[in-house]
């Protein structure tokens, strides 16, 4: 993927252009609003990280001109403001995703993965397949190799999501917003005991499992190990 | 313009205004009086001329000194076309009355009696067809003397009210400057950093004491403020101190031993676990922080409670199985009102969260005595209904609770009643709670749930 990171803090800019780089991404950085506008509008991104405090121009207002000028490049904002109504005024101005500093990289990581559109086949799919596991998205059928498996609606939703963005790892944090639609951090684990519920379901009667979990960020569905 | 000059003002502006009323008094008593004795002698002398012209001559001077001898006040002076006086009881012609039917004041000398000297008339003189003149006068002493003593008296009014009014002025005004001045005295003690003082008060209940007691209460706010403050930064110096220097030794420990790379790789993993930690209590001292500033008003909206309980429970329903609790909704009623979805939603969690944290019965240990029941099952129950107009949401557990005594304590931010601090948490659980519940109008109120506890959010509607 392409990436442009829009940040005016140097070492936070050269920690993200080295680890993406290190996760198999090209990424590009401006350190400020104007060059940062000037640079997403001439290159192609997959998906653009933008500060919401930047000099020269502030980050909601290159995402607003973007959109204003019909860019769709999907935006994940980065932002030391953390409350629920700074997250509605992120996404108001046109961002798709909110990450509060500080963060781990994995959490960017997988959420910069789930943005991009071309690695996200499976939004538009009425039916998610993954191994011999099929959900179809019409009758809210799950099934694997032929067994129809009777999930809870919520259970349902958790899979649905999981399967969606089968291939990435997807974190507790976007669960609990994209499933939950909870924007803080429960104090226990209860994504964790969600999941081997599903789990237990998905995977516990066959031999080759299909979630994994993934130590330090999260969950994937996919077929290999 | 200050309070003492505006009274200044106020006092100078009535006492132009009664100085005008009492002259104005004064003039028009006069007036009235010298018009009064004027019209009767234009009367009188009409009289007078027409027996000049009607009878034989020499009955004009008869007539005259016929009346003059009579009276005293009345005042006559007749005199012949060579100025020689013919008849009347005035010494003189009057010298300030001008000929020809003018009437004015004038004064003339009276020798008689005890009233003897200089006295004022009023008098009109007229041309006699003879050539002689005809005088006809008043004396209006007396008249004179009453308005004089009327003068007097207004001058003396005046000075009364003057003076009365100047000294209530400066003593209503040098009050006033008192209660200011004892005011910003105690303003400035209070200021200068003794935060317990207060405004004098007199206990009148007048608008000096209004004022001081609404700053009073505004004090009381600022200094439980203030205390709040302190002892969060207090706490923060502790809570946070605490797990910085767990992530520091970590880190050390992990960089001094230097094993394997596997061993520095674990170490580093304990070491963002320790940060992690530190973010989530900063986090949430940030919102609690920001609750309370009120900062989150713009994005209530009606929302209605009873799914974001359900959804609560749902989320968490499963961990609780895994504690061996069974989490389940009893009342629910339907209510509707205007709050932020998310802040609701996290109160709600952190009460079903504290409760499976704390509200096992397994800990026989800690239940101070209390005797446990006989069905062992730990259960809470979640419930909302509507009394009084305000949305009461419960979540009960039938744990250990927690003792009358801490109970204020606990929704304090940062206490931790588990003095091992062996379960998770970050202390600020129930500050939150409490401080949604602020946000939103009402209140978290902990109670004792016969056995166990029972925390009740309470949301006006």
């Amino acid at each position: 993927m392409r990436l442009l990171i829009i940040e005016d803090d140097t070492e936070t800019a050269t920690f993200l252009v080295k680890a993406l780089k290190e996760s198999g991404h090209t990424a590009e950085w401006a350190a400020d609003g104007v060059s940062g506008l000037e640079l997403a509008r001439e290159g192609a991104f997959d998906v653009l990280l933008v500060d919401r405090m930047l000099p020269e121009l502030d980050g909601l207002s290159v995402i607003q001109t973007l959109r204003k000028e019909g860019n769709q490049t999907p935006v994940l904002v980065l932002s030391a403001l953390g409350e629920v109504d700074d997250r509605v005024r992120g996404l108001k101005a046109g961002g798709d995703d909110y990450l509060t500093k500080p963060y781990a990289y994995a959490e960017l990581l997988a959420r910069v993965e789930a943005l991009s559109r071309r690695s996200v086949p499976g939004e538009q799919q009425t039916r998610l397949v993954v191994g011999d596991l099929v959900l179809d998205r019409l009758s809210h059928a799950v099934a694997r190799g032929g067994e129809p498996i009777t999930l809870q609606p919520r259970e349902y939703r958790l899979l649905e999501y999981l399967m969606k963005h089968a291939g990435q790892v997807v974190t507790r944090t976007m669960l609990l917003e994209n499933v939950w639609d909870y924007h803080f951090d429960p104090q226990t684990n209860v994504i964790d005991v969600h999941v081997s519920r599903l789990r237990s379901k998905i995977d516990k009667a066959f031999e080759k499992p299909l979630i994994h979990t993934v130590r330090g960020a999260g969950y994937v569905v996919r077929e290999s190990e | 313009m200050s309070a003492f000059g505006l009274s200044a003002a106020g006092v100078a502006v009535y006492f132009i205004l009664t100085a005008a009323l009492l002259a104005g008094l004064v003039w028009q008593l006069n007036r009235v009086f010298v018009a009064d004795v004027m019209e009767t002698l234009s009367a009188e002398m009409r009289t007078l001329t027409a027996i000049e012209n009607t009878a034989e001559p020499g009955a004009m001077e008869r007539t005259v000194a016929g009346i003059a001898r009579q009276t005293n006040k009345r005042l006559y002076f007749l005199s012949a076309s060579d100025g020689r006086k013919l008849a009347g009881n005035l010494a003189e012609f009057p010298p300030e009355l001008a000929a020809g039917g003018a009437g004015g004041l004038f004064t003339y000398a009276f020798e008689k009696g005890p009233q003897a000297g200089e006295r004022n008339a009023a008098g009109i003189s007229v041309s006699l067809a003879g050539g002689g003149k005809l005088v006809v006068a008043r004396d209006i002493e007396d008249q004179r003397r009453f308005v004089a003593s009327i003068r007097l008296l207004a001058l003396a009014a005046f000075a009364l009210i003057a003076i009365g009014g100047l000294g209530l002025g400066i003593l209503a005004s040098r009050t006033a400057l008192r209660r200011v001045e004892s005011i910003s005295d105690a303003t400035r003690r209070i200021m200068a950093g003794e935060f317990s003082g207060r405004l004098p008060l007199q206990g009148s209940g007048d608008e000096f004491d209004r004022l001081s007691n609404s700053v009073n209460e505004m004090l009381v706010r600022i200094e439980d403020l203030m205390h709040g403050l302190k002892e969060v930064s207090d706490n923060i110096a502790h809570d946070l101190k605490t797990p910085l220097n767990r992530l520091r030794q970590r880190a050390e420990a992990s960089l001094r031993s230097a094993g394997t790379a596997d061993e520095l790789r674990a170490g580093l993993g304990d070491t963002i676990e320790a940060a992690d930690e530190i973010i989530k209590t900063f986090n949430a001292l940030l919102l609690i922080a920001r609750l309370e500033a009120g900062a989150v008003e713009e994005t209530k909206t009606a929302i209605a409670l009873a799914p974001v309980l359900a959804d609560a429970a749902e989320l968490y329903e499963p961990v609780a199985e895994e504690a061996g609790i069974r989490l389940f909704m009893g009342e629910i009623c339907n209510v509707t009102l205007s709050a932020n979805r998310h802040l609701i939603g996290q109160a709600v969690v952190n009460l079903i969260d504290n409760a499976i944290k704390y509200g096992r019965q397994s800990e026989p240990e800690t239940t101070s005595g209390r005797a446990r029941r006989d069905d062992r099952e730990s259960r809470i129950e979640l419930s909302l209904c509507l009394e009084h107009g305000r949305a009461i949401i419960t979540v009960a557990d039938n744990g250990p609770g927690i003792s009358a005594s801490d109970r204020k304590r606990a929704m304090e931010r940062f206490v931790r009643l588990d003095k091992s601090r062996s379960l998770p948490g970050t202390g600020l659980g129930l500050s939150l709670v409490a401080a949604v519940a602020r946000l939103h109008g009402g209140e978290l109120r902990l109670e004792d749930n016969e056995p166990g506890l029972r925390a009740v959010l309470i949301l006006p509607v």
